[in-house]
């Protein structure tokens, strides 16, 4: 798909967020305290603000440059329905961002000195629960891609959307560390993710249109 | 057949025209013509369905455009002010996407040869001038068969050649029963199709 050639041409965009997440995590025990006990407490938490941010972060970048060249105006009018656009959109999307987020998630695990059983349960909340994220964060962004400084005015709209995610994602990985069940928050993640994927590109759909009258 | 009855535009709070009312049938053009700001834009966006009407209606072949609007986004074509080009991309990727999204006739190749750039159809955009760029945009008036064109200035940042070339493009559209708007501040010739023109307001 043209997205992710795109993001092909212009990877140094797409490197950034994913350097954010390790940045971000890599500091926690700076700041706070390097003693293993409380890096394995804080850890889970750590992990998905960060992952939570950099999406933000990449999220920006969505319909920016559609926006800019009069190529969403295009999609707009185009005979094939604005919401599959949008959903081609959103995969391409998650494609060059969670998916290497997800790659890059057990280095932060040893980081935290969390078991390394919690690395797969890592990966899997995040597989869970990064669909929500983008496909929320468009809708953000849909909203506010007009704006000159869209950026931190989307931050403010979207970031108390993830709390739900937020909160599942780090209890799943929490328990996992424990030898809890995890079921319970992983398909919270699920149900979340399958809710705003299969609704969401008709919300961005329509605010698209909004944005571009 | 376009026809608008009593159309009012409006660009945020202000009002840039009001009662428009004309008809283009195949094998006619339109020219809005009128000082900048006047409203030729707005009025283009406005029946390429990018922004709604303030008031009256638009009618698509005797249907109105708010209820067949899947059927008339085929058949419409609307080249605006920004290209809409990917400048990460080559005019033959650009023109593939376009190609996908629907109601493409031509190879988008032959596509770029009818627009006289099929030298560069593995450049990438970024690299190609202005004047290029607007012939790989307007490339897309030969991929597809969209019986109306909604042409926002098409003739800028063209060289003397390219206008001819895109002049006896239009009048061979309109020629086999295509219709055209058009804005333009440059004189147009189109031989013997129809052309009417729509003054409007200065301000």
């Amino acid at each position: 798909m043209r997205d992710l050639l795109l993001a092909n041409r212009s990877r140094a965009d797409y490197l950034n967020p994913i350097v954010f997440f390790l940045l971000i995590a890599a500091l926690f025990p700076l700041a706070v305290s390097i003693a293993p006990e409380n890096l394995r407490a804080l850890g889970p938490g750590v992990f998905w603000i960060a992952a939570v941010l950099a999406s933000v972060l990449s999220m920006e970048q969505l319909f920016r440059s559609d926006f800019d060249d009069g190529t969403l105006e295009q999609f707009a009018i185009a005979p094939q329905a604005l919401s599959i656009v949008v959903l081609a959109k959103l995969l391409a999307h998650w494609l060059v961002t969670a998916l290497p987020l997800m790659l890059v998630s057990p280095l932060l695990i040893l980081l935290y000195q969390l078991p390394a059983s919690t690395v797969a349960v890592a990966m899997l909340s995040l597989a869970a629960g990064t669909p929500t994220i983008t496909a929320t964060g468009a809708l953000g962004v849909a909203l506010t891609v007009s704006a000159r400084r869209g950026g931190v005015l989307l931050s403010l709209l979207v970031l108390p959307l993830y709390v739900p995610v937020l909160i599942f994602g780090a209890s799943a990985i929490d328990q996992a560390a424990h030898n809890l069940p995890i079921q319970g928050p992983l398909l919270f993640l699920c149900a979340l993710s399958l809710l705003s994927v299969s609704l969401m590109p008709w919300a961005i759909a329509a605010a698209l249109r909004i944005t571009l009258e | 057949m376009l026809q608008v009855e009593q159309l009012a535009i409006s660009r945020g709070e202000r009002i840039l025209a009001t009662d428009l009312g004309f008809q283009v049938g195949p094998g006619e053009a339109l020219v809005a013509e009128g000082p900048n700001g006047s409203g030729k834009t707005t009025l283009l966006r406005t029946l390429a369905t990018l922004s709604p009407p303030s008031g009256g209606t638009i009618y698509w072949q005797g249907q109105p455009i708010a209820e067949v609007t899947e059927a008339y986004r085929g058949e419409m074509l609307f080249l605006g002010h920004n290209p809409a080009i990917k400048l990460d991309l080559t005019p033959m990727e650009n023109l593939k996407v376009y190609a996908r999204l629907g109601g493409a006739v031509t190879e988008p190749i032959a596509a770029l040869e009818g627009m006289g750039i099929r030298r560069y159809a593995a450049t990438r955009c970024r690299h190609l001038s202005a004047g290029q760029l607007r012939r790989v945009a307007l490339a897309r008036l030969i991929l597809t068969a969209a019986p109306l064109w909604i042409l926002d200035e098409p003739f800028t940042a063209l060289d003397r050649q390219t206008i001819d070339g895109l002049s006896s493009l239009l009048e061979e559209h309109l020629a086999e029963g295509g219709s055209a708007i058009i804005t333009t501040h440059q004189p147009l010739s189109l031989g013997q199709a129809r052309v009417s023109r729509l003054p409007l307001g200065g301000g």
